[in-house]
C-alpha cells in the first residue's frame, strides 16, 4: 500500500472499530436480555457490506485498494469474531446453551447469507 | 473512550493486514490467515477478559482499548463470511465447510480455552 493508502486504512479501521461499538451499545440497550444482538447486527450488516465490496471488485472493476481500505480496513474492523466467540461461550456459561447454539448457528448462516446477498446484489446490476 | 477505541482497532487491522499478507490465500484455497486471526484472537480475548473482569480489576480504559478496539478489529466476521461464500460460489464447497465449520469450532473452543487459562490460579 502507498502512504496515502495506508491513512485511508487506518481512518476506516478506526470508523469501523468505533461504529461497532456505537452501535452495539444502540441495539443491546434497546434489546436488553442476555442475546447479545448488538454483535450480530453488527457482524450481519459487515457481511453484507463486504459482500457488495467485493462484489464490486468482481463484477464492477472496483479497485484493489479502495477495497482493501473499505473492505479490509473498515469493514474488518467494523466486524469481530472475537467478541463474537467470547459471548457465545459466555451464553454457555451462564446455563443458555440454546441461547448460545442459536448465536453460533444464526450468526454463521445469516452473515453467510448476508455475504451472498452482497454479492448477487452487484453481480445483478 | 472513542478514541482509544478507534486507536486499538487501527493497531487491530493493521496487525490482521500483516498476517493476511504475510499468509497470503489463493482463490480456491482454505484462507489460513483469517483462521489464524480469529482464532488467536478468540483465544486472546477469552484469557484477557477473564484477566480484566475476574483477576485484575480493569482501568477505565483497558478494556475498550484492548478487547473493543484492538482484538474487536483484529478478529474479522465479515471476511470470513465473504470467503466461505466465495469458496462455495467458485465450487469448492469441501474447503467452505471446513473452513466455515472449522473457524467456528475451534474458535469456540479456545475462546474457553483461554478463559480457562485466565482461571488458573498460582498455585492450584
Amino acid at each position: 500500500m502507498t502512504g496515502a493508502s495506508w491513512v485511508a486504512f487506518l481512518v476506516a479501521a478506526a470508523m469501523g472499530a468505533t461504529a461497532r461499538y456505537l452501535l452495539d451499545g444502540l441495539v443491546q440497550d434497546r434489546t436488553g436480555g442476555a442475546f447479545p444482538w448488538g454483535t450480530f447486527v453488527v457482524n450481519v450488516t459487515g457481511c453484507l457490506i463486504l459482500g457488495v465490496l467485493t462484489g464490486l471488485g468482481l463484477y464492477h472493476q472496483l479497485g484493489a485498494s479502495t477495497r482493501t481500505v473499505l473492505g479490509t480496513g473498515g469493514m474488518g474492523a467494523y466486524t469481530t469474531f472475537s467478541t463474537f466467540s467470547f459471548e457465545t461461550v459466555r451464553l454457555v456459561e451462564e446455563g443458555a446453551v440454546d441461547g448460545a447454539l442459536r448465536n453460533a448457528v444464526g450468526s454463521v448462516v445469516v452473515g453467510l447469507a448476508a455475504a451472498f446477498v452482497g454479492l448477487a446484489l452487484t453481480a445483478a446490476v | 473512550m472513542l478514541a482509544v477505541i478507534a486507536l486499538g482497532g487501527m493497531l487491530g487491522a493493521a496487525a490482521r493486514y500483516g498476517v493476511a499478507q504475510w499468509l497470503p490465500t489463493r482463490t480456491g484455497r482454505f484462507p489460513w490467515a483469517t483462521f489464524w486471526t480469529n482464532v488467536s484472537g478468540s483465544f486472546i480475548l477469552g484469557l484477557l477478559l477473564v484477566l480484566l473482569v475476574e483477576r485484575f480489576p480493569p482501568t477505565r480504559l483497558v478494556r475498550p482499548f484492548l478487547a473493543t478496539g484492538v482484538l474487536g478489529a483484529f478478529t474479522t466476521m465479515s471476511t470470513y463470511e465473504v470467503e466461505t461464500a466465495l469458496l462455495i460460489k467458485d465450487g469448492h464447497p469441501l474447503t467452505a465447510a471446513s473452513y466455515g465449520l472449522g473457524s467456528l469450532v475451534v474458535g469456540l473452543a479456545v475462546a474457553y480455552a483461554g478463559i480457562l487459562t485466565g482461571r488458573i490460579r498460582d498455585g492450584s
